[in-house]
């Protein structure tokens, strides 16, 4: 049987975060009353004329710089054209043989090496409104708060070969974007959108199939499994001795499936041309090299960084570069309390584990360093247990207070005072002899249920590590001693 | 027998008005009492409404702005968006739009004081050289009714003739003000590309629209163009050029200048036209320009590489009327097919479509359905790099060709349209003949550069002839000086059509 190979390309439109739209001074607040954000320009009126939003330019440059692109000397616009009610002009003001950045690229961790995925063009362009449709109604509302809102489509060549590859360049890439300040790439939003190329061909041949295009995917999760599904059914149309059509299709989430939306001979003639209403963009080097030198840190350097400076595990670094606030909560906090591990761990186990817990997008936390510092200290300097700090550290995310203060006037002190802990290893010896029995018989777990046990009983104030010495000591004394 | 207000020029009544000689309203009442008895034969505009014109000049008197151009009426095409006023292009398809802003070049007016009358005639969408593509019903040529006053600005060029206008705004892609200004013997300019702000001028075609004045003479064409033109922060296309004082250009001499006399092809030139540019050379030798032949080597290939550019941008900038926001929209729509519960996006489409087809197809006109299909051809798959990139790469050397020739001469003199004004229905049912009447006017919107057209004769049939000047970008200046010194020589410029005489003197 043959064996073949996925090819795979994506094209993401990203949203950038600029306050007034690409061509208008309408404002681009997301979830606003239908048509509120609207103006003559942005609906298409007759005579109105579209002038370009410098910012919108200037976050495309940086993204460009920032992908390794060739930003290009002149860039222009292009009229994209096609009927839809969304569409206010009739076409889509674009860009098309000269977008403002070609020949970049991104290189992403596939298991074992690094895959560098090239990019083939970032341009930008305006969007379309949106239709609602009203089952109840014979017709359909339009609303056209998102048209003309700014977006930079990057399209990557088909350098991706398998699902997971197009999952790690999408994380990769929306790190990137975030560690740029140029979009929130919140997919929820519409803020960052995805179609995937995928055709197959037989392993070793340089031709490229049928190439399907999959719309309609919204989540990361969703392009892997599309594309993994798209890629059985291409297989399966080969193995049958049937060609693969070249088609677009949607993901069908539900039934995770992809469904045809329309054939190669619907396809629009979208008759490109020039848009004389917007002048050519000669773009200057030194704009370029300026953007270039504004660079923040991005992921990958920052990964590096994290390993280097810190000691930190690939995986630690890389969590911690693709979230902003993560990472920078590490590092303010190993500032002032310089013990890079356990500050990572609780990162990565009790902050992550509370951020999964909720479904919250880490790209959201608020939370001072300082805070986390505090909760170190007193830690350290045995003031608290390790039961109680969990339990701080949740009471402080959610109320968004200092544990220290959060402290103050409250019992939560750890017992450290060694008669007070002799005593209640006295207590909870004499209720669980059982347990003594076993543990003398050998069973080391009997050990840490006991305590277990004085833990409970000190509403997790008392320090493990002394209890469990003074139970090991008191066990190994005769019994006799004991009663 | 006093000359009665609106026989006036714009520079006259402004003088009368500014020394309190004339009341405006005293001058509009005039305007429009002539526009009443004109109008419905001449239909020079589409529709006026007294009223509100009248509730305007209320407006302008009690709180100004006192601009150059207080107190005073200026009509302006149908295809200049005037807030809260219809604004239909001459089409059936936006009948009702009423644009909630103004045109910039509107907005300027304004700002100088006039009164904004609305609404002059037109070509649906620009589309024509005769004005006959109206949906709106033909206007008449006011030196003869039988013939068309050329287009598509012609409502703005016969209202201007016939009095019945003081001055007007037209716009020209291919000629659209020029040709009527010769067809009705007024003088009209298109400036530079950039001049003057495209921002609510209702597109034809796009990196060719440019608004410009129609008026009685030079100096109210100087006037006029000194009140619109600049650069306007709505329209990237707008220069970041300072505007010269065009009044002041007027009186400098032209006494050794250049005028460049180019070969023209001459298939088509009316003898009485190629007569009366000898004889307007020959006014300007005498004025001491000299003339200089000059090469347009491209110029030939202008009509075929107008009509692919224009139409082209045409197509585009057409298809967002579509029913679907405002304007007109076909009515007996297939109702939608009944549904019940459930997001069903197609059903909507199966409506939709059948919209789209039957309001397009019944709202333009058959000269709008031939652009858009032209140009719908010309951009298409497998036929941009015969056509359209072709046209450009024309375009190109069209544009070096008159650099070159401007580079020699001061100005360069041509005919405006090689014949007089022809009659109504006369190329209607011929296109091409249609297309070929803007033959010498369409290459100075391919090259950007400013041209103008100034009363230069009278034919046999007592018809206008008009000579145009053409100048390298941004020297409007260079024309007006020299139209005025050649309307300074002559007397073309006073000669006023009979309808325009009637109950009036000049």
């Amino acid at each position: 049987m043959t064996a073949y190979e996925p090819v795979i390309g994506l094209e993401v439109h990203v949203q950038l975060a600029t306050a007034s739209k690409l061509f208008c001074g309408c404002p681009t607040t997301f979830g606003a009353a239908p048509n509120s954000q609207t103006c003559p320009v942005c609906l298409g009126l007759p005579g109105t004329l579209p002038v370009l939003n410098q910012r919108a330019f200037e976050l495309g440059i940086r993204t460009a710089v920032a992908l390794e692109c060739r930003v290009a000397e002149v860039m222009k616009f292009d009229r994209k054209q096609y009927f839809y009610p969304d569409l206010p002009k009739g076409y889509q003001i674009s860009q098309y043989d000269r977008p403002l950045a070609h020949d970049g690229h991104l290189d992403v961790a596939g298991g074992e090496a690094v895959k560098r995925i090239r990019i083939r063009r970032a341009h930008l362009e305006e969007d379309a409104g949106k239709l609602l449709h009203d089952p109840n109604e014979p017709f359909s509302y339009v609303d056209f708060n998102r048209a003309g809102i700014p977006l930079l489509e990057i399209v990557t060549e088909p350098d991706l070969r398998l699902p997971e590859d197009a999952y790690a360049y999408l994380v990769e890439l929306k790190a990137i974007l975030r560690a740029l300040g140029v979009s929130n790439c919140n997919m929820e939003e519409g803020s960052l959108r995805c179609d995937a190329n995928v055709s197959l061909r037989p392993s070793g041949a340089a031709e490229l199939g049928a190439k399907v295009e999959i719309k309609n995917l919204n989540s990361f999760k969703a392009v892997k499994d599309a594309l993994a599904f798209e890629m059985d059914r291409q297989r399966r149309v080969l193995e049958r001795g049937e060609a693969v059509a070249q088609e677009t299709r949607l993901w069908n989430a539900r039934a995770q499936t992809t469904e045809p939306m329309r054939s190669k001979e619907e396809a629009s003639d979208y008759r490109y041309f020039p848009e004389p209403d917007l002048v050519p963009f000669h773009i200057e080097a030194a704009a370029v090299e300026r953007a270039r030198r504004e660079l923040p840190e991005l992921p990958a350097r920052h990964r590096q960084r994290l390993v280097e400076a810190y000691g930190l595990s690939a995986y630690d670094a890389g969590v911690l570069a693709q979230f902003r606030p993560l990472g920078a909560l590490f590092e303010q906090t190993v500032a002032h309390y310089p013990k890079p591990k356990p500050v990572v761990n609780w990162i990565m186990g009790d902050l992550l584990g509370y951020l999964n817990g909720r479904s919250q997008d880490p790209e959201t936390l608020v939370f001072q360093p300082a805070w986390l510092v505090h909760l170190l200290e007193a830690i350290e300097r045995g003031e608290i247990s390790g039961k109680t700090a969990k339990a701080l550290f949740v009471e402080a995310l959610e109320r968004q207070r200092d544990p220290q203060e959060l402290m103050q006037g409250r019992d939560v002190r750890q017992i450290v005072d060694a008669g007070e802990l002799e005593r209640l290893v006295d207590v909870v010896v004499s209720e669980h002899q059982k347990s003594v029995a076993d543990y003398q018989k050998g069973k080391a777990n009997a050990l840490m249920f006991l305590v277990g046990k004085c833990m409970e009983r000190s509403q997790g104030k008392a320090n493990p590590q002394q209890l469990k010495s003074i139970l090991q000591r008191k066990l190994a004394e005769p019994r006799e001693a004991v009663s | 027998m006093p000359v009665a207000p609106a026989a006036l020029t714009l520079h006259e009544l402004r003088e009368q008005i500014a020394a309190g000689a004339l009341d405006p309203r005293a001058l509009l009442r005039d305007l429009l009492e002539r526009i009443s008895r004109l109008n419905p034969s001449l239909r020079a505009y589409i529709a006026v409404d007294p009223e509100r014109v009248l509730a305007q000049l209320e407006a302008r008197l009690q709180h100004g702005p006192r601009g150059p151009l207080f107190g005073i009426p200026i009509t302006v095409k149908d295809n200049l968006c005037v807030s809260g006023e219809e604004t239909a292009c001459g089409s059936q398809i936006l009948s009702g739009f009423r644009p909630p802003y103004h045109a910039t070049v509107v907005e300027r007016l304004l700002q100088a004081g006039a009164v904004v009358i609305p609404r002059a005639n037109m070509d649906e969408f620009a589309f024509g050289s005769s004005t006959e593509t109206s949906a709106f019903g033909p206007t008449r040529n006011p030196w003869d009714p039988a013939r068309v006053p050329g287009g598509s600005s012609g409502g703005s060029a016969a209202a201007v003739a016939a009095d019945v206008a003081i001055a007007a705004l037209g716009t020209d892609t291919g000629g659209s003000i020029r040709q009527p200004a010769s067809f009705c013997g007024v003088v009209g300019l298109k400036p530079t590309y950039g001049r003057v702000s495209r921002y609510g001028l209702i597109a034809f075609a796009s990196s060719l629209d440019q608004a410009g004045p129609l008026t009685k003479d030079v100096t109210d064409c100087a006037l006029l163009l000194s009140v619109i033109a600049g650069q306007d922060a709505r329209d990237s296309t707008s220069a970041p050029m300072p505007v010269p004082d065009y009044l002041a250009a007027l009186s400098e001499p032209v006494k050794g200048l250049r005028v460049g006399v180019p070969a023209l092809p001459s298939d088509g030139l009316d003898p009485q036209v190629a007569a009366a540019l000898e004889e307007a050379q020959r006014v300007l030798e005498r004025l001491g320009m000299r003339p200089v032949p000059v090469e347009l080597p491209h110029i030939r290939h202008a009509v075929e590489t107008y009509y692919i550019i224009a139409t082209a941008e045409a197509s585009s900038n057409l298809a967002r009327y579509d029913g679907v926001r405002y304007g007109w929209r076909a009515t007996a729509l297939p109702a939608g097919p009944a549904r019940g519960g459930g997001i069903d996006a197609s059903s909507a489409q199966r409506g939709l479509l059948p919209m789209y087809l039957q309001t397009r197809a019944q709202g333009f006109g058959a000269e709008a359905v031939r652009r858009i299909l032209l140009g719908t051809y010309v951009l298409s798959r497998g036929y941009y790099d015969a056509y359209y990139l072709q046209g450009m790469k024309v375009r190109t050397l069209m544009k070096r060709d008159f650099d070159a020739a401007l580079a020699q001469c001061d100005a360069l003199l041509l005919p405006t349209a090689p014949t007089p004004a022809f009659r109504l229905g006369e190329k209607l049912a011929d296109p091409l003949q249609m297309y070929l009447s803007d033959i010498y006017t369409i290459s100075a919107n391919l090259a950007g550069v400013p041209a103008m057209s100034v009363p230069c004769g009278l034919s046999r049939e007592g018809l206008p002839i008009g000579l145009q000047l053409i100048g390298a970008p941004f020297q409007e200046a260079m024309l007006l000086r020299v139209a005025r010194a050649y309307e300074q020589a002559t007397d073309w410029h006073r000669r006023r059509p009979a309808l325009a005489a009637a109950g009036t003197a000049r």
